[in-house]
């Protein structure tokens, strides 16, 4: 298939026709399913809001479910495959294998987001987006995400194919790029993940149509979390890969070390996925070896691989930014970085929220005993906000702002509003989740209607901290939603009315990478004398200070509760 | 070069690292396994671990069971729907029972004695959720789930369901009472 | 040249770096290490779960 490549002149970055269309078409539908579950998030916020408490108890159930399925699943993995397309085709300057089939993949993926909503908006299919066995939805429900899941995976082939083509035709020399690198990590994770979901859905869908006559419900839990937590750490891996990109992008900045970053990424490729473990260490069954080994990551390697990355981003940044000549004291190269341009500054608040925010409350609740404090609370749902929404959207938020001019190849409409927008996005949802932590921690419960409890005789009452915390969680989620619909306004106005830009150099054969120069003497001298980024050791100090503090508190409150052996 | 470029050494894997990521590993390596003593250590020392013991279960037989405990040791009756408190002797074994959408029966026990708490739901997975306690176990149909556990404070204890189980899941809450 | 200059032309590649340009060998890695350590060792607890008398 001939096919033609453009050179954007803001970027320098080369795009092939096929792939361009593809990440412009994937980019898209993402958008709009997070237009849909931001939309249901305002039926979930203003329910779970105490004093509004808006929606019948159907309702809110139907509109959760939604919500998690369109924000976890189809707004994310969407966006994963233009990311994907990316980072092999526009950086590696390579065509894109198939073509056909990515497209079939898309389709697929498409009609499947699509039957699994009608299926979910019918009323019939309330099930949470874990649809945990022997509570059934309707066969759509079940058919529209193996669909999906079935169109992902041919799109992580398509991406692996890539490679094999942009090696076979030399369009790079030496090794892939850092971000190529985890956006293979990602691929991987996903492979697992779908064919985690498929073999435990078909059984389902065929259950549910009564073909196969059970599903042992715990085996379900097993496996489903095999698709359902790994596909959170698809993320992990993608909006890591994005954020090395961004510190590229907006700094020059290149990564301390290829073998650090690249190896705390096989950590990942390695260990990452045993976290599944995480949902079922209050289960019966599954023994305490088997606990112990798989919510560890096999001994927390994957936690160790996360604080790497924590501390070679911005330490990559400020060595770009000394080398500019922000020498000044531990922090002049953070206050001299561009706040005002909402690429960095929402990889940064991201950066920070996924670490402080997601990372810390994530190991605590990884941990087997610490679990039974937490599991099934409102906890955790304030967890995952700040990994996948604060880590993982937030990132693909600031990844658009790029974007925009240069592959929707349009002038962004009011950037007054995009330099305000990832900071009342992200300091609203660190706000959001740590009210929702406050609030598990006093008890409530996740995927719950009514605090009250309906006026059951037998009901707790929950103490007044409680409903302040969910008031809370009302009000910042409001705020967050209103950030969200700036971000699609300003990315679907660009997109519609936005003033178009001039496109650039069109070929018909790819212009490889120029052979990188020889590092100069500088970039050598970073060895192991040196102490590069000392601003960035210091904000990792201050990380790991209040991960110890954290962590002993909730031994110490754990040691106080009822004896369980 | 940068990170969105391949890299700039042919032998990349030689690069020395900087000291900054060398200290950084290290700290973090020993925290990391700190962590871990922790959680297998609290095993070993800790007095709260969940218990691993389970059997596959049918919701005929151990509703059997259940009515057994609650014919001997019924005390008395609460609420208009007239739920039995059970008061069994410490040490022996308690069944609760999850189902659309209530726990029951009501269960009494004694302050600072060990009882074999079992758990199964008849029908969806529900979520044993002991307030204010903060104690949270999933409940999953088919298995039986053998829990001891030791109450060391006295007073009303709710439960709440606190894993999705359906319409009325919001209202479905149990008692525990220590004496 | 020192013989760890990450620019020798003539150095053999490190056997890492070799595992880690190779995307199948680590994509085999990457779902053969959970579906063993996770969903078959998880399996395998809940089959031999005993019956209940």
């Amino acid at each position: 298939m001939s096919t033609t490549y453009r050179t954007c002149p803001r970027s320098g970055l080369q795009f092939e026709l096929q792939a361009e269309r593809l990440m412009l078409a994937n980019a898209v539908a993402a958008v709009v399913f997070l237009l849909v579950g931001g939309i249901l998030a305002v039926g979930v916020v203003l329910t779970r809001w105490p004093a509004v408490h808006w929606l019948s108890a159907d309702a809110f159930y139907m509109v959760l479910t939604a919500h998690g399925i369109d924000m976890l699943i189809f707004w994310i993995i969407f966006f994963e495959m233009a990311v994907l397309y990316f980072c092999s085709s526009t950086l590696l300057r390579c065509r894109i294998a198939t073509p056909r089939m990515a497209w079939l993949g898309f389709a697929l993926m498409l009609i499947g987001a699509v039957t699994n909503n009608i299926a979910v908006f019918r009323g019939s299919s309330s099930v949470m987006m874990t649809s945990y066995v022997p509570m059934m939805a309707e066969p759509a429900f079940y058919l529209g995400l193996i669909l999906f899941a079935v169109g992902a995976l041919i799109g992580c082939f398509v991406f692996l194919g890539t490679l094999v083509v942009a090696k076979r035709e030399k369009t790079y020399q030496g090794s892939i790029p850092l971000v190529t690198f985890g956006a293979v990590t990602a691929t991987i994770i996903a492979v697992f993940t779908i064919t985690s979901g498929a073999i435990i859905l078909i059984p389902t869908f065929l259950m549910s149509v009564g073909i196969v006559k059970e599903v042992d419900p715990l085996v379900y839990r097993t496996i489903w979390w095999a698709f359902g937590h790994s596909s959170q750490q698809i993320n992990v891996a993608a909006h890591i890969s994005i954020w090395y990109a961004i510190a590229a992008i907006c700094f020059g900045a290149k990564p301390m070390s290829e073998r650090v970053s690249r190896g705390a990424f096989l950590l990942y490729i390695l260990f990452l996925q045993l976290a599944s473990a995480h949902h079922l260490l209050a289960d019966p069954g599954m023994s305490t070896e088997w606990k112990v080994v798989n919510t560890s990551y096999f001994m927390y390697f994957a936690v160790l691989a996360s604080m790497i990355h924590g501390l070679t981003i911005p330490g990559a940044i400020e060595v770009a930014q000394r080398e500019k000549g922000y020498t000044k004291g531990l922090f002049e190269w953070l206050r001299k970085a561009p706040w005002g341009n909402p690429v960095f500054s929402g990889m940064f608040i991201s950066l920070i929220g996924f670490g402080f925010l997601g990372g810390i409350s994530g190991v605590m609740m990884g941990t087997e005993q610490l679990n039974m404090l937490i599991h099934n609370t409102i906890y955790v749902p304030g967890h995952f906000h700040a990994t996948v929404v604060v880590g993982t959207t937030l990132s693909f938020m600031a990844l658009t702002y790029f974007l925009i001019p240069v592959l929707f190849k349009r002038e962004m409409i009011n950037p007054g509003l995009a330099k305000l927008q990832p900071y009342m996005f992200g300091l609203s949802m660190y706000f959001f989740c740590l009210v929702m932590m406050g609030a598990g921690t006093l008890g409530v419960a996740r995927r719950h209607w009514d605090m009250t409890m309906g006026g059951s005789p037998l009901a707790y009452e929950f103490p007044g901290a409680a409903y302040l915390m969910m008031g809370l969680v009302g009000i910042a989620g409001i705020a967050a939603i209103l950030g969200g619909a700036i971000y699609i306004y300003i990315t679907v106005g660009s997109l519609l009315w936005g003033k178009k830009l001039e496109p650039g150099v069109q070929t018909t054969q790819t212009i490889p990478l120029p052979k990188t120069p020889m590092p100069n003497v500088v970039i050598q001298s970073h060895g192991s004398s040196g102490f590069a980024a000392p601003g960035t050791f210091a904000l990792a100090m201050v990380f790991l200070v209040s991960f110890v503090l954290y962590y002993f508190i909730n031994w110490k409150y754990l040691s106080q509760v009822w004896g369980l052996s | 070069m940068s990170a969105i470029l391949p890299p700039a050494e042919r032998l990349w894997w030689k690069h020395p690292l900087d000291r900054v990521e060398g200290t950084w590993i290290v700290i973090a390596f020993v925290w990391c396994m700190i962590m871990f003593a922790m959680m297998v250590g609290w095993h070993i020392y800790g007095k709260q671990n969940l218990s691993t013991e389970t059997y596959k279960t049918t919701p005929e037989l151990f509703g059997k069971k259940a009515q057994d405990v609650v014919d001997k040791y019924t005390v008395r009756k609460e609420t208009d729907r007239e739920i039995p408190v059970v008061h069994p002797p410490p040490g022996s074994d308690v069944y609760l029972v999850a189902r659309l959408w209530d726990w029951w029966p009501i269960i009494e026990l004694e302050k600072d004695q060990t009882y074999k708490l079992h758990l199964t739901s008849m029908d969806y997975n529900h979520g044993f959720s002991l307030q204010p306690v903060n104690i949270n176990i999933q409940v999953v149909p088919g298995y039986e789930h053998v829990i001891k556990m030791t109450p060391n404070q006295a007073g009303t204890f709710s439960i709440v369901c606190n894993e999705f189980c359906g319409i009325g899941h919001a209202n479905m809450a149990g008692r525990i009472y220590v004496k | 040249m020192n013989e760890n200059d990450p620019n020798d032309l003539n150095a053999p590649v490190p056997f890492m770096q070799e595992l880690l340009d190779n995307p199948f060998l680590l994509l085999f890695l990457g779902v053969m290490i959970p579906m063993v350590v996770y969903s078959l060792w998880g399996v395998i607890d809940i089959l031999t779960i005993p019956v209940a008398k």
